[in-house]
């Protein structure tokens, strides 16, 4: 098992090796990705009961939380890359990291404008400081800041490496930031309709919300390994194998 | 310029340099500057890395002491690896980069007192005396902006007058230097080898008047 | 003296012989003030309910315009290099560095910011509030913001950039030590706050160090 899981690691740590076998791959994540997509969507919209409260503007949860746990995810996945890179020296941990940065921020971007959206009907405005929409802000200035640091450097080395030191202070930080700003919001305006209730929530209403949680994780899965594979190819564009893939191309 | 004041050369160090390189090779940027490199530098060596600009003399110098750890093979003092000796290796070798680490708005007494801050056997007197060698005398009180660029280097290579080390890891120390501080540094690296000191230096300056000279020629490779 | 020390007392001696490097920061820091209430209201009853928040925004931003000098000059003239060479510990030196920074930013601000906070009109019980809350938040403003100047240090214009990179992670900080004046002037107590930064200050402490030491690694160049 374990003799198992360190030739997978040494494998993994081998561009040639990941991009070939991401190819196989990928079917298999961006198929089920957009079932779940498709059946989540139909169902979370057009079938499901309406909210006795908030009638159908409830609806945008069906994008709004799978977006939100994704660009926490993200940012917690960005972050163990960048470390796994700092301490092994694996380039292709560093190559995800660099891959996951813009795709977290735009689920973030999503997940705050789907709850801006959401509050134009419910609080009459498009805007409100709640607790998640500003934790979920402040995340997005996070992502920014990881991704800014890393165009301003100027070799790959360093790029990734700054990147990698930037998000693990920011995941050390990221608890801390949402308790602050929970505890803040809790002073300032107890918001009386939330967009989640932690409280129950019909069956019909969950499960569609759980199948989009899956299709935005396979989406997810799908994106990562796109981007990751172009990272391969820009980083090795100089090695035999690339340059022998695009004589194949032409 | 002339040796005022002779250093007892019998008590100079303690140790002598035992440092070799194993296979070293470095690439930058997919271009490999030098391959399955090896030489030692040992007592009363003198050597010079030579190649024209960009072949890795400042890389290949870095790595020798220790500031770059980006390569492949081993580098080792006493036959341990250096990073693992790091401590006791740095109280054992100077390195002096093309960059000087001199802070303008203090006096030469002031950023030397900084750079020996790491050997505190060395006493006040000494950095005034060093001082004197480089002739600055009379400039102790007066901030290095309002010194040239030669004065500058000179204040930076007094270290080489004060630190007790056998081995002197040496970037360029002649640039910006006039005639007679060439003379001078010239006149104190065949000083240090000779009372068994080793010096590893990058210069373009010819230094073949100093017979223990080697030279290892990088950029030949492709 | 190591060279941690020698460091810590060269950066003050720099700082007394440059005044600018910590009045600048103190200015800016009246002159944020002052922008409130001609931007929205000179009423002194709003200025009150206001005061403790600006307060702190200003101090905020004041740390931050001076943090990007914080390692600029020492990765630009080699006494980065001159650190790693010596073999001393890159933590100990980071710890030395922030506190040289505290003492010509944070302290100062904190003295001041009662001062200023007059003009603001803030509660006569938020004063006590005001002091100890900075007292404690400005070490970790110091401390969070290093690691960004670490990795902003060789990269031209980075001010902006460490604005961007650090300012997220100062908004715990704003939010409680905000709280602790605000809710001082309101008569409620403060010590939770307080608690909160203390232990906050703790954390970073021990851990920034970590990060500062890696990311100044960066700035060799190679």
């Amino acid at each position: 098992m374990w003799e198992a899981l360190k030739r997978l690691y040494h494998r993994m740590g081998s561009p040639k090796w990941f991009y070939e076998i991401s190819a196989r791959w990928l079917p298999w994540f961006a198929i089920p990705a957009a079932l779940c997509l498709i059946v989540g969507t139909v169902w979370g919209l057009a079938f499901a009961p309406a909210d006795y409260q908030q009638g159908n503007s409830f609806r945008i949860i069906y994008i709004h939380v799978p977006a939100a746990i994704l660009a926490q995810g993200a940012y917690a996945m960005m972050a163990i890359a960048g470390g796994i890179f700092l301490i092994w020296r694996m380039k292709m941990a560093a190559w995800v990291a660099a891959a996951i940065a813009p795709i977290g921020a735009s689920f973030c971007f999503l997940a705050l404008i789907t709850g801006a959206i959401w509050g134009k009907p419910t609080w009459g405005t498009w805007w409100v400081w709640d607790a998640r929409l500003t934790s979920m802000l402040l995340l997005l200035f996070l992502y920014f800041g990881v991704m800014a640091l890393q165009k301003a450097m100027e070799t790959d080395d360093t790029s990734a490496k700054a990147g990698a030191i930037l998000s693990l202070v920011g995941l050390v930080n990221i608890p801390i930031i949402k308790y602050s700003v929970e505890w803040w919001n809790t002073l300032h305006q107890p918001a009386t309709l939330k967009l989640t209730e932690e409280s129950t929530m019909a069956m019909e209403m969950l499960i569609p919300l759980l199948i989009m949680i899956v299709g935005f994780y396979l989406l997810f899965a799908t994106l990562i390994f796109m981007r990751t594979r172009n990272e391969v190819l820009w980083h090795e564009r100089k090695k035999s194998w690339v340059k022998k893939l695009i004589e194949a191309e032409k | 310029m002339t040796r005022s004041a002779p250093v007892d050369e019998s008590k100079w160090f303690t140790t002598h340099c035992d440092l070799s390189a194993h296979d070293v090779s470095c690439e930058r940027d997919d271009r490999i500057l030098f391959e399955n490199l090896s030489f030692t530098v040992k007592k009363g060596d003198l050597i010079q890395l030579a190649g024209p600009n960009g072949a890795g003399k400042t890389t290949l110098l870095r790595l020798m002491a220790g500031l770059n750890q980006d390569f492949d093979g081993e580098v080792r003092w006493y036959d341990e690896n250096i990073q693992s000796c790091f401590q006791d290796y740095a109280r054992q070798r100077l390195y002096i980069g093309h960059l000087s680490a001199i802070k303008k708005v203090l006096t030469p007494l002031e950023n030397l007192r900084w750079f020996v801050s790491s050997w505190p056997e060395v006493s006040e007197d000494a950095l005034w005396q060093a001082l004197e060698e480089v002739t600055l005398a009379g400039y102790e009180d007066i901030p290095c902006q309002q010194l040239s660029a030669g004065q500058q280097r000179r204040v930076a290579l007094a270290r080489l007058l004060v630190t007790p080390t056998p081995l002197w890891i040496l970037d360029e120390p002649f640039t910006a230097l006039d005639k007679a501080g060439v003379a001078w540094l010239e006149a104190l690296l065949a000083l240090h080898v000779n009372r068994g000191g080793s010096v590893l230096i990058t210069s373009h300056h010819a230094l073949s008047d100093i017979p223990a000279l080697r030279q290892i020629e990088l950029g030949v490779q492709k | 003296m190591s060279l941690v020390t020698a460091t810590i007392k060269r950066d003050l001696i720099i700082a007394a012989r440059n005044p600018g490097e910590w009045l600048n920061p103190l200015m800016f820091f009246l002159m944020v003030l002052a922008l409130f209430p001609l931007a929205v209201d000179p009423d002194p009853k709003f200025l009150s309910k206001i005061a403790a928040g600006v307060v702190w925004v200003a101090a905020l931003l004041a740390t931050l315009l001076s943090l990007d000098a914080l390692f600029k000059a020492d990765v630009e003239d080699g006494t980065l290099e001159q650190w790693l060479a010596s073999g001393e510990s890159l933590y100990a030196m980071a710890l030395g560095k922030v506190f040289v920074h505290w003492c010509i930013s944070g302290l100062p601000l904190t003295l001041v910011a009662p001062l200023l906070a007059l003009m603001m009109n803030l509660p006569d019980d938020a004063y006590a509030a005001l002091f100890f809350s900075l007292l404690l938040g400005t070490p970790i403003l110091s401390l969070l913001g290093a690691v960004g100047a670490a990795l902003t240090a060789g990269v031209r214009s980075g001010g902006l950039l460490l604005s961007l990179v650090i300012l997220p992670l100062y908004i715990p900080i704003l939010i409680f030590g905000a709280s602790a004046v605000y809710h001082a002037g309101i008569g409620m107590e403060y010590a939770g706050q307080l608690g909160f930064l203390a232990s906050f200050l703790c954390i970073s402490m021990t851990l920034t160090p970590f990060a500062v030491a890696g990311a100044l690694k960066l700035n060799l160049s190679r």
